[in-house]
């Protein structure tokens, strides 16, 4: 149903740049003001987001430890999964945001009654009519990571790779990407391997969704909506590249336009690309909004960004309030009697 | 256990696909075993929390004051402003599923609830409605859901299982830490009075006697006295056990079960043979006769009301630095909270070890000593002398606690005292120790004989692993550092994997201690035959 609704929403959104980008009075709204304004959106909400959470306070040090601790000089310890150092937390937040460290642990549980199979031990006899039969198992499942990896990092690709529309002349960077990402020099234009990942990572993600019967029950319309909003805006990028080539010089005079601030709404650029220019407008909207700010946030997060120094050194809490104890003389005055029975010292007689 | 108590083959017909409505019905059946007892009136008026009454979970009224929902969103809101924690993990889950069947709950019940992502969800989906524009807009097509009784009640049921244990904050791509969570939601269920007995006795216990058993100083020396009784009866060595002694060096903390419940006692019995080995000048104490904390299941202010007695407690006696039993959450609150809280403690000096010198510089603002990183110094010196075959009728794994392997990093020190005085010792597999280790199943104070079926459940994925080196290499006890995991295991291996105890590190440093002056020892701490002596008695 979610997933359904999100579809046709998407695909509204599309129809409606279709219609605004074929019709002359609407260009300019389309391919000048919407842009700006979802730009604006984007720039603005995403810091209003940020500072945000970086004003609330941390009042605790949580780091979730996942290695050794460093303790006794004679214990390694993992200075990357429990890190003591800046630079230990600087490698561990690299490593996940970088290579999504975490997702890699990613396993799958089930229950199961196939027979266990014998290891090499001595196995000890099961106590009389226990079932042995029910047991729990884990099996890799390292396809999220994957999917979730080859979506980002192919994500980056490609938008480096539109910087050639928003820099005169492209910078060499953009130049040395589009060779390498071409590199298998398939079919004319040359078929870049960043866009099948992307589409592919994208299928995944949205099969897998809509599939798995947990992650199913636990989908919003905005989980599926952020993946076929983005399945828009690739696809129809993708038909850009390789079926439906539209006027890239107006099209480039239009991208100038926009980022030098000096807009201009070429004739004879295809409603195709007012659809594309429309979804990522949406998209950088939605943005700041959204689940999709876990791209920031991920920073943020006190669960890895902190070294786990709990111990060396004091952490303050900005509003650390006062809170009602129970002092060491009321317990004496209570259980005084009963101190002195026991023979246990006291401070007051 | 009860009759009614489900069988092995019933429990684990567990069905993964998630059935029925969506899950923003908040509809929930508080069914017999799978939820715990309402809070005492009287134990909530002694700790001044707010609405105490008579009511229980199954009633249809719970007895809300009528502004309720008012009391609620405004606590969001302090929270919201107050936790960096809390208002970013409402707003950046991407709901990929990848901590699902991470939860021992979710992997023992099925209920889809158990999930950690939906278990965020129940308190996000309010958050969206009450503080985020979409959410006031377009409400359940985005996931948002009015705060109703329903929904609190739905709130007090799953917030009241998840044992706070942080497994699924390991696999969370963004850290993502349920624990935050759930005491986030069970700080907002405090502020209208719903809470659970099992925790809120204890805390109550512990704020007016020092303990969450509730004993009183003469009982607490009664307890230590009979210990050392005890421990003379065994080894033939009296030893010393001060209590509330001035000038000592060190004071020394324990979970009170340490002094009141078995499998527990023995290790008390291990500290107190370790520490007159070593002539250790230090002192127990009355009143900080408590290390754990149930106010970590209650409310950060909890926390810190429970925790203030142990620096104040030490300033009182002048000891220099501070040593910390085996507990679990109580190390979480040592190590994460107690600086912050209730330091700094600059009265105290950075602890260094009497007998070897090791300066514990790790512990260098907080001032506090894990026993296991202290006993680990001390063989790694050689300063113990271990008989390791006094353990030989042990064959050993090592359960790594939640809170110590996941919210500290000790993971190393307990195995290396176990490699020390235990000859068989074999790992659980990888994906169930350190830190994935999975939770007892019964932490953060849902231990209690009504939630059996739900520990049960819980428990299972920490059972099956144990069943698993059981059958394979034959092992015979479970080595823990912590108190819940001391007094819930035992029932729950009974159950899942017959044949295994389970036994506290300092145990068997106790068993293997060769103590000067000790007569001819034949039994182990529990007045067991070791195995040397089991196969004297063979050939005989």
């Amino acid at each position: 149903m979610n997933a359904l609704s999100s579809l046709v929403v998407v695909l509204l959104l599309a129809g409606v740049a279709w219609v605004g980008g074929a019709l002359a009075l609407l260009r300019p709204v389309f391919g000048l003001a919407v842009p700006g304004l979802a730009a604006g959106i984007f720039l603005v909400g995403v810091a209003t987001r940020v500072v945000g959470w970086a004003r609330t306070p941390v009042p605790f040090r949580i780091p979730t430890t996942c290695g050794q601790q460093r303790s006794l000089p004679w214990i390694k310890a993992s200075w990357i999964e429990c890190p003591w150092t800046r630079s230990g937390v600087v490698v561990r937040m690299a490593l996940e945001v970088l290579l999504f460290r975490s997702l890699f642990r990613n396993t799958r549980g089930a229950i199961t009654t196939e027979p266990v199979a014998q290891g090499h031990g001595t196995p000890a006899a099961a106590p009389e009519g226990f079932p042995r039969a029910a047991r729990l198992v884990y099996g890799e499942q390292k396809w999220l990571w994957l999917a979730a990896l080859a979506f980002h990092w192919s994500f980056l690709v490609v938008l480096l790779r539109h910087l050639r529309f928003f820099l005169e002349p492209a910078p060499a960077l953009v130049g040395v990407l589009a060779a390498v990402d071409g590199f298998f020099q398939v079919g004319a234009p040359v078929v870049y391997a960043a866009d099948i990942a992307l589409l592919a990572a994208l299928g995944y993600l949205l099969v897998r969704r809509s599939s798995d019967p947990q992650v199913r029950y636990l989908s919003l319309f905005q989980d599926y909506f952020a993946l076929h909003l983005l399945l828009g805006l690739v696809a129809t990028g993708v038909l850009m590249r390789y079926y439906v080539r539209p006027d890239i010089v107006a099209i480039k005079q239009l991208t100038l336009g926009l980022v030098t601030f000096a807009p201009v709404v070429p004739a004879h650029v295809s409603p195709l690309f007012f659809v594309h220019l429309f979804l990522l407008s949406v998209l950088l909207a939605y943005f700041p909004f959204s689940k999709l700010m876990h791209m920031a946030g991920v920073f943020l997060s006190p669960t890895r960004n902190l070294a786990n120094t709990s111990r060396m050194r004091r952490h303050v809490n900005p509003w650390n309030p006062p809170v009602k104890v129970h002092t060491y003389e009321e317990w004496e005055d209570e259980f005084r009697d009963k101190l002195e029975a026991a023979g246990l010292p006291v401070e007051r007689e | 256990m009860a009759d009614q108590t489900p069988s092995p083959e019933q429990l684990t017909q567990v069905d993964y696909r998630p059935k029925g409505k969506s899950w923003l019905d908040p509809h929930v059946e508080f069914r017999k075993g799978t939820y715990c007892y309402s809070a005492a009136p009287k134990n909530l008026t002694y700790l001044g929390l707010p609405n105490p009454r008579q009511w229980q979970p199954f009633d249809q009224d719970w007895k809300l004051p009528p502004d309720w929902k008012d009391i609620i969103l405004a606590g969001m809101k302090e929270r919201l402003d107050r936790y960096r924690s809390f208002r970013l993990f409402m707003d950046i889950c991407v709901r990929c599923g990848a901590c699902a069947d991470k939860c021992h709950f979710y992997l023992g019940s099925g209920d889809p609830k158990n999930m950690p992502v939906l278990r965020a969800e129940l308190i996000r989906s309010v958050y969206r409605r009450y503080f985020t524009l979409a959410g006031r807009l377009l409400g359940s097509t985005v996931g948002a859901r009015d705060l109703t009784e329903d929904v609190l009640k739905e709130w007090f049921y799953y917030f009241y299982q998840c044992t706070e244990c942080r497994r699924c904050s390991v696999f969370c791509p963004y850290g993502i830490d349920t624990a935050e969570i759930t005491m986030i939601g069970r700080e907002l269920l405090t502020l209208v009075g719903c809470n659970i007995n099992w925790v809120i006795e204890p805390a109550a216990n512990c704020f007016r006697t020092g303990n969450h058993l509730g004993i009183q100083p003469h009982g607490f020396k009664d307890s230590i006295d009979f210990a050392v009784d005890e421990l003379e009866e065994i080894t033939g060595v009296r030893v010393e056990a001060p209590i509330n002694r001035k000038g000592a060096e060190v004071l020394f903390v324990m979970p009170s079960a340490d002094y009141f419940g078995t499998p527990h006692y023995y290790t008390l019995l291990g500290y107190l043979a370790l520490f007159h080995e070593i002539g250790l000048d230090y002192t127990l104490s009355a009143f900080a006769s408590e290390g754990g904390n149930f106010g970590l299941f209650t409310s950060h202010e909890m926390i810190k009301r429970l925790n203030a007695k142990i620096y104040a407690e030490a300033k009182r006696l002048g000891v220099k630095w501070i040593i910390g039993g085996e507990c679990g959450h109580m190390w979480r609150v040592m190590h994460q909270y107690m600086d912050t809280m209730n330091g700094p403690a600059d009265f105290l000096e950075v602890p260094v070890s009497p007998i070897t010198h090791t300066r514990f510089d790790h512990a260098a603002s907080t001032r506090m000593v894990h026993i296991c990183e202290f006993t680990a110094d001390l063989i790694r010196h050689g300063r113990l002398k271990l008989d390791v075959s006094r353990n030989d009728h042990w064959n050993v794994t090592f359960h790594d606690s939640c809170n110590p392997a996941r919210a500290m990093g000790l993971i190393e020190e307990p195995r290396y005292i176990i490699r020390n005085t235990c000859r068989t010792f074999h790992e659980m597999p990888e994906n169930t120790i350190r830190e994935q280790t999975f939770c007892c199943g019964s932490g953060s104070g849902l231990g209690t004989d009504e939630n059996l079926e739900m520990r049960l459940r819980g428990g299972f994925p920490r059972a099956n692993a144990v069943r698993y080196v059981r059958d394979k290499h034959g092992v015979n006890v479970l080595a823990c550092i912590c108190a819940i995991d001391k007094a819930t295991l035992p029932p729950l291996l009974e159950y899942w994997s017959p044949g295994v105890d389970v036994a506290g590190v300092h145990e068997f440093v106790g068993n293997a201690l060769l103590m000067k002056g000790e007569r001819d020892r034949t039994t182990d701490l529990r007045g067991e035959p070791f195995a040397s002596a089991k196969e004297d008695r063979a050939h005989a």
